[in-house]
């Protein structure tokens, strides 16, 4: 009985696309821009900015480029995280390892580099190939051993932080030489405007452009025609358990430079990265990004990312207690996901003048999909 | 679906052709996969694993001189089950219906708070901080099922946000251990039948019963598992899909609530930290999931998830007596996820408990992407 349903879906979507063009390629670029708005990816934008006016409203010297540039620095671990997360639940499954991941880095680079100038660059080197590995066994658990995403990684996640904290005692060990923390909280000195420009942000915006690069290509898109129904791409010729592969190896890469980059501002200890999967999901979800896979933005994720950053210092300025937090951050996330839910519904139905009856079936609605590796049934 | 509530008896399991044609019986025999006879039943499989993990920790607990069916050592065991095991089993309901619930750990720890604060160590007071703790946690589930199954938002947002903003509470208004346990409550945690079964087991074994027929003989029962398996068809069969919804989330809550009394009945103080720390949330997904059901929702058992605990419990314990480092604990737990998830994931699919596949004739699926879509193929 599982079976019929992609199909009903894929064919009422096919029908309302028989001879007319994709909603969000109709018309002129501001339209496009304003239908782009009200979608859930674009709304995080709008959110994002009202919160930026709020938090400057509160504290004006927090709009000032130095200041500004600072935070964006500051965000841009958990803005790189929550976009390697995207590629993962997009694709439709979970990465919970990343905290973990981020944890091994930090005390990889703690340890294995100390005071040596001349290991910087190996240990990135070994750093990225142990980040790539743990995505290779978190992709190849779930698409060839069919182990659901959500408990292959909860294994990484169990078995990367044990083994850490194993090896450390849990407590902060090694430190690694000032070159390599510069990666995280230094910059390039005397720039006009913004004094400071760190090397964080400069990182964020490559890997941003090199991210909205890949979704563009056809692995991009394989990877959302995969989230969206597995069957479909695989009958369409995807590799579909290499192409979520690959995406979960750019998941725990992107931990993996969140970590390099967190090293600076943190120092080492093993429980640095902690919560950060949850962090990177809200961030993922806050950003419209659909969980079940298939729908959403890869900037939309790093603007939820913002966007919650953004909550936080507000939250400070307003002086409200640190303990509130998630009380906040889960009251957002709920009404975000539920306001989402409705946008998303609405905009992939044919409009109501098209002469094609609207789809008999609850059209396929996001919040139907259920986690897991189930991703393309309804 | 009226096919299968009229076949639906309780001897469904068993054979009993005198009452049907032959015809239809050779057709239902024909349709049984050939290799059933080979193919263990995966809750029969879990217990296989159990059995193997115990006969393993017996001769472990061995050669350390000790003894694994010591009195002592099976009441630590029957203990150690008895807060996952009831948690989990709620945890059950919320899968099985196609949701998630990672609150578990907050409502444990705010259910333990409230508890202790409102018995203030007096017997006189545990009818009423019972009936208060447990009133508060179904209301928490209730908020939780209805923001799932009328706002449509992911269970996964849901229970995490709900979480969050519990935790938020916890933080801001308890600081350290509140309040006291009764005497007569922790009496209970240490009184059991014979000095091998303690209380607290039995309590998880009338729980496990009573939710085991809610599954097998109630109309609510075949509902929960019909809108886990497919919630659009279920609603198009007549399902009405908020309820079932709404009281495995309700159940579940309650559930976490028996738990926290029963870890109140060990610890003495509530703790607005002690959730968190045991990290019920994932550990019950995983022993859910260990215990065969599946994680998108619609197949599995109670049964099973008791299985799942079990191991989880006999692993704990004979690491403990083995004095292993307890950062490794977690190494081997993620491991043993994984790998115990791994061996049976790999048969396609958990099978359907007998009334939804033995009584009727199964016709074989068209589409090559037939029952088998749970997983994708490469």
């Amino acid at each position: 009985m599982s079976a019929t349903t992609p199909v009903s879906s894929s064919a009422s979507s096919s029908a309302s696309g028989a001879g007319r063009t994709l909603p969000l390629t109709e018309g002129s670029t501001v339209q496009r821009v304003l239908r782009a708005a009200v979608t859930p990816g674009g709304a995080v934008f709008i959110l994002a900015a009202i919160l930026f006016v709020a938090v400057v409203s509160a504290n004006p010297s927090f709009g000032e480029p130095p200041q500004l540039i600072r935070f964006i620095g500051r965000t841009a671990p958990i803005a790189i995280a929550a976009m390697g997360q995207y590629y993962v639940i997009v694709s439709g499954e979970f990465d919970l390892s990343m905290g973990a991941v981020i944890a091994t880095q930090v005390v990889i680079a703690g340890n294995y580099i100390g005071d040596d100038e001349g290991r910087v660059l190996p240990a990135i080197v070994l750093m990225l190939v142990i980040g790539a590995l743990v995505g290779l066994v978190n992709g190849l658990g779930t698409t060839l051993l069919r182990v659901p995403s959500f408990i292959v990684t909860l294994g990484t996640m169990l078995a990367l932080g044990g083994l850490v904290r194993f090896l450390t005692g849990g407590a902060a060990t090694g430190n690694p030489v000032d070159t390599f923390r510069e990666i995280g909280r230094g910059g390039i000195q005397d720039v006009p405007v913004v004094e400071v420009l760190p090397y964080p942000v400069i990182i964020l915006v490559a890997i941003m452009v090199a991210g909205v690069w890949l979704m563009r290509s056809p692995f991009g898109r394989t990877i959302i025609a995969t989230g969206d129904n597995p069957d479909a791409a695989a009958l369409a010729g995807a590799h579909v358990w290499w192409v979520k592969t690959r995406a979960f190896m750019l998941s725990s890469l992107s931990a993996t430079v969140a970590g390099i980059l967190l090293v600076g501002y943190a120092g080492v200890h093993p429980s640095v990265g902690a919560g950060y999967e949850f962090q990177a999901i809200t961030a993922v979800v806050l950003g419209g990004v659909v969980l079940g896979g298939g729908r959403g933005w890869l900037l939309s994720a790093a603007a939820g990312a913002f966007a919650l950053e953004l909550l936080f210092s507000f939250l400070n300025f307003q002086e409200v207690e640190s303990t509130w937090r998630p009380t906040v951050q889960g009251v957002i996330i709920i009404l975000a996901v539920a306001a989402a839910g409705r946008a998303w519904s609405l905009g992939r139905r044919p409009s109501r003048a098209s002469p094609p009856a609207p789809p008999a079936a609850p059209a396929p609605s996001p919040t139907t999909a259920r986690p897991g590796t189930e991703t393309g049934e309804i | 679906m009226n096919g299968t509530r009229a076949t639906t008896d309780p001897t469904a399991g068993t054979p009993e052709p005198a009452a049907e044609p032959q015809e239809s019986v050779r057709r239902r025999r024909a349709a049984r996969p050939k290799a059933e006879r080979r193919r263990l039943d995966s809750t029969a499989l879990i217990y296989l694993v159990l059995v193997a993990v115990v006969a393993t920790s017996a001769v472990l607990t061995g050669v350390e001189g000790r003894n694994f069916f010591s009195q002592g050592n099976v009441w630590a065991v029957l203990t150690a089950m008895s807060v996952l095991g009831l948690i989990a089993i709620g945890q059950t309901l919320v899968i099985l219906v196609g949701s998630l619930d990672l609150s578990v750990p907050y409502v444990v720890s705010l259910a333990t708070v409230i508890a202790a604060g409102g018995m203030k160590g007096l017997d006189s007071n545990i009818p009423a901080a019972v009936v208060n703790t447990l009133a508060l946690c179904a209301v928490i589930g209730l908020v939780m099922g209805l923001l799932v199954s009328l706002l449509h938002v992911h269970g996964f947002i849901a229970s995490l946000g709900i979480g969050l903003v519990v935790s938020g509470y916890l933080g801001t208004n308890y600081q350290g251990s509140h309040g006291a346990a009764a005497p007569d409550l922790r009496l209970l945690g240490r009184s059991g039948i014979a000095g091998w079964i303690p209380t607290a087991f039995i309590i998880l074994l009338v729980c496990a019963v009573l939710v085991t027929l809610l599954l097998r003989y109630t109309r609510l029962g075949h509902h929960v598992y019909a809108i886990g398996g497919n919630q659009a068809v279920a609603r198009m069969s007549g399902v009405r899909t908020a309820l079932p919804v709404v009281a495995a989330h309700v159940l579940c809550s309650v559930l976490a609530g028996l738990a926290a009394l029963l870890l109140l009945s060990r610890t003495g103080v509530g703790s607005p930290t002690i959730g968190s720390q045991g990290r019920y949330d994932l550990l019950s997904i995983a022993a859910v999931v260990l215990g065969g059901t599946l994680l998108a929702g619609g197949k599995g058992s109670v049964v099973g998830t008791i299985g799942g605990v079990a191991i989880f419990a006999v692993l704990d314990n004979v690491m403990g007596v083995m004095q292993v480092n307890p950062f490794l604990k977690d190494f081997v737990r993620g491991l043993v996820i994984v790998l115990a998830v791994a061996v049976y994931a790999r048969r396609s699919v958990v099978r359907r408990p007998p009334r939804f596949g033995a009584s009727r004739p199964v016709l074989p699926v068209p589409s090559s992407a037939g029952p088998s879509t749970k997983g994708e193929r490469a």
